[in-house]
């Protein structure tokens, strides 16, 4: 190479104006660019609500943020806790939850139910956003549509305790057969199958929401698909919904109860599940509210914001295959996992996540008995950890089943954090404890209820969350008529009290069966209780009145308002 | 150069209708269906959501429906959105997510031809030995990590400065695009940064820059004119594909920063297993990276004749 060093230098030093002048135009350009975009994004759509901050004391408006977009806010379609969410703040049914998960008044102002008849008396003041009056024929035909075989409502179960309710939904009775009629345009009356203790509390369910017959005509297919496609019965009112972006809520001038209602509107101007971008927002002032995880606690501690805890209702476990080619339908087999894992090791140890409680029962501890929780009066029975026991109960499991050795045991399991490292877990605690080889076979949520289905597992983890706020939304779970019972555990005993616990209207009876069901499921060992999933949360110290609930909306800001410091 | 397009053209449209079927086959073999959901159905209401959805039909009848479904555009109806069509979802979001993709590509562009260019000048002194180390951490960090850092270094300049700089997520205006497209544009930046830099010294020791140099004409003169324009040649070639990916390949820095781009739709619907919006979202992005493939080869071949007559 003939080049000199004195001559690149020069060279580099006469190349350098050219090559600043190209960054500098570079730069330009990129602006420009920015700008057109900006521009052409301003033509294209109305624009997310994105530069907004969480409180804003003058427009009286928060900024919270979701953490998926609703599929769709059709309520006899909806499925999701999302959905769930934004329909609690612009919709309101009958019956709703109050603060304290207790039924109250909503569109109804009073109700009565008889054995097996239920009359509801619309309000005269209940009305739609669009004024006009919400009347109980809305009633009947959201209820009617939901079960209709064709619109093939996932939730249609929930209505089932309505007289001809399952026959119409399994198509082997004409709809108009279902046991809901409106009397006139204020008077709903509801023929139940059987007397239902909890059926006010079904009726607050998102499934039993109003729908205007006229309007869904309408809409068609795209009812609940956009803002401007629905109409709306709640304390606020769907006024802008950017797909992926933003949904806007903002007061709804017609709704009936304006008092409850103080602030102007609520803006869910971020979509995203990241829980550090979460954090991130929270810090920069951008929402009002924001879920922590174990690792950020201690830096939210040292800030000393305004923290709280709540439990979401759900319960985890692991479940059991009881199909007759597997092992895990042996008792003693399943008695040796109990002994040889401990929950509170789990939570305590492995998960860290704050909020969260060790699971002992099927029945969550919030569940309310006859006077105190159910819990209280009926305690759930405990294992101690024991191994040696342990490996007593797995020899006779051996001996029973005929086997020199057990197979490697197939652990079916969700992808998300927390379950894989409960998974690693069991995995560990029955290869030590049992020297029982467990693979684990992680899938996303679908695939792993498809594989449960199709029996395709020996141990899951599993979970249930309640759908109403009585123990028989867990209880029937392990009827050996529940669809949702996916290892096919089967007892009747169990089936008896639930049996029981449907059509009894005597609530210490009903509290009794949920307590011998409870003692069933743990003498049998139809579960193993891994947690109770719960919450830690930081507000705003600004804003005051927001809920955190298992029942309606799990985040609840239709009474929240903003308090200025003086 | 007809006979060429045309050639280009056919292969795409094949390449197009493998990506089809090989997903369409991928997808209908993974355990469950869209139809399963928290709550279990009962078969009477799952053989009314199959038959809605056209799912109770043999496969290959289903396959051959779909394939001439995608000959009219028709992607069908999501499953997850039982409103929305395939087709609006697609209208909607990747405009967003091309937007965010064509600033991060015209970032990575310019940034990777400036610092190339600066490297090749200054070889094997301070600046190249700095820019390098950079770049290769540039190439080497997933974008991920680059979001979450740049999210939280402005999360504390806005705190220091008292006031918001730029906003911390969301989608909306301008300022919501410049951290999110720097980040989504990094890695492409360090790669051609070093292409550009290895293009620059090739050329600075060809025979047409000495005799440039023999010619007496002025260094900057040579910079620009001989030099800085051949050895753009290779960056142009790997902009097509690099542009291609980083429009496709934004679903975490979607995540991150709450963007809503077609992305975040793609991975959502595989995770739900929403057969629709999979099928549309995969064979719209194979069409699409295909197309861009081809535009470049196309190009290339107008700016570099040598590639044509081969």
């Amino acid at each position: 190479m003939p080049h000199s060093h004195s001559s690149d230098d020069s060279f580099a030093r006469s190349a350098a104006r050219p090559l600043a002048l190209f960054g500098g135009a570079a730069v330009l350009a990129l602006v420009l660019l920015m700008f057109l975009l900006d521009f052409l994004a301003g033509l294209a759509s109305a624009g997310g609500a994105g530069t907004a901050t969480g409180v804003d004391v003058e427009r009286q408006e928060i900024t919270v943020y979701l953490r998926e977009e609703p599929p769709q806010l059709n309520s006899m379609l909806a499925t999701d806790a999302v959905s769930g969410m934004v329909l609690g703040h612009v919709m309101e049914g009958l019956l709703r939850y109050d603060e304290n998960s207790q039924i109250v008044p909503g569109l109804a102002e009073r109700w009565e139910i008889n054995g097996t008849r239920a009359v509801f008396h619309l309000r005269e003041n209940a009305r739609w956003s669009n004024g006009e009056p919400i009347t109980a024929a809305d009633f009947e035909y959201a209820w009617k549509t939901a079960l209709d075989p064709a619109t093939a409502s996932q939730y249609a179960f929930i209505f089932y305790a309505i007289k001809n309710a399952e026959a119409a939904n399994t198509g082997s009775l004409p709809v108009s057969e279902v046991g809901v009629r409106a009397l006139d345009a204020r008077t709903l009356e509801v023929e139940l199958e059987q007397p239902v203790a909890y059926f006010d509390k079904l009726v607050a369910f998102v499934t039993y929401l109003p729908v205007s017959a006229a309007f869904h005509r309408q809409m068609g297919e795209r009812y609940g698909a956009d803002a401007d496609t629905m109409l709306y019965s709640g304390p606020f009112m769907l006024t802008s919904w950017v797909h992926g972006a933003s949904l806007r809520m903002e007061r709804n001038p017609h709704y009936w109860d304006q008092d409850r209602v103080r602030l102007n509107a609520i803006n869910a101007a971020y979509i995203t599940s990241d829980s550090n971008t979460l954090l991130n927002l929270y810090k920069d002032g951008r929402i009002v509210q924001v879920d922590l995880s174990a690792e950020m606690l201690e830096g939210a501690m040292q800030q000393r914001w305004h923290l709280d805890r709540f439990m979401d209702g759900s319960v985890f476990f692991i479940d059991f295959n009881h199909r007759p080619e597997r092992v895990t339908r042996n008792l003693n087999l399943r008695q040796a996992m109990q002994l040889a894992q401990n929950s509170n090791e789990l939570v305590d140890r492995v998960i860290k996540l704050p909020g969260y409680l060790p699971a002992k029962s099927l029945f969550p501890v919030w569940l309310q008995g006859v006077e105190r929780p159910l819990r209280e009066e009926y305690p759930a029975p405990e294992a101690p950890y024991d191994v040696a026991l342990a490996r007593e109960y797995l020899e006779r499991a051996r001996q029973e089943l005929g086997l020199t050795q057990f197979p490697p045991l197939v652990l079916l399991a969700d992808t998300s954090p927390v379950a894989t490292i409960s998974s690693q877990y069991y995995q560990e605690v029955f290869k030590r404890n049992l020297g029982l080889d467990i693979i684990i076979d992680a899938q996303t949520f679908q695939q792993r209820l498809a594989k449960m289905d199709a029996g395709d597992f020996d141990i899951v983890l599993s979970g249930w969350g309640p759908d109403y706020n009585d123990p028989l939304t867990f209880a029937d779970l392990y009827a050996s008529w529940n669809l949702n019972n996916r290892g096919r555990f089967a007892s009747e005993r169990v089936d008896a009290l639930v049996r029981q616990a449907q059509s009894s209207t005597d609530n210490a009876a009903r509290m009794a069966a949920f307590g011998e069901i409870q003692q069933i499921l743990f003498d049998e060992v139809a579960l193993i209780g891994n947690y109770e999933r719960g919450r830690v949360y930081a507000t705003d110290p600004r804003v005051k009145g927001i809920l955190r609930r298992v029942f309606g909306a799990e985040v609840d800001y239709t009474n929240a308002y903003i308090e200025v410091a003086p | 150069m007809w006979q060429y397009t045309l050639k280009r053209i056919l292969q795409g449209i094949i390449t197009v209708w493998f990506i089809a079927t090989a997903t369409f086959l991928a997808m209908h073999n993974v355990p469950g269906d869209p139809l399963s959901g928290g709550r279990a159905i009962s078969p009477e209401i799952r053989a009314n959501l199959e038959a809605r959805y056209g799912l109770d039909k043999p496969l290959g009848e289903q396959y051959l429906q779909y394939l001439g479904n995608l000959l009219r555009g028709d992607f069908g109806i999501s499953f997850t959105q039982q409103n929305r069509q395939v087709n609006d979802i697609i209208r909607e979001h990747f405009p967003v997510s091309a937007t965010l993709g064509i600033l991060a590509v015209l970032f990575a562009a310019l940034g990777g031809v400036l610092w190339g260019a600066l490297t090749a000048l200054y070889r094997n002194r301070l600046p190249d030995t700095v820019i390098m180390f950079l770049v290769i951490l540039g190439i080497s960090v997933p974008s991920f990590v680059f979001a979450a850092l740049g999210q939280l270094a402005l999360v504390n300049v806005n705190a220091l400065l008292g006031v918001s700089l730029l906003p911390v997520a969301g989608w909306g205006g301008v300022g919501h695009m410049i951290l999110p497209a720097q980040v989504l544009g990094m890695g492409t930046m360090a790669y051609l940064t070093r292409l550009m830099r290895s293009s620059m010294l090739e050329i600075m020791h060809s025979d047409y820059i000495r005799t440039a140099r023999a010619k007496g004409l002025p260094p900057a003169r040579i910079f620009t004119r001989h030099q800085l324009r051949n050895a753009i040649l290779p960056v142009i070639t790997v902009l097509g594909p690099a542009i291609a990916a980083i429009t496709t390949g934004g679903f975490v820095v979607e995540l991150v920063f709450a963007i809503p781009g077609l992305g975040r739709y793609f991975v959502q619907a595989v995770q739900q297993l929403d057969y629709t919006v999979i099928m549309g979202t995969t064979v719209f992005y194979g069409a699409f990276l295909v197309g861009m493939v081809i535009v470049v080869d196309l190009l290339y071949g107008w700016i570099d004749p040598r590639v044509r007559l081969q």
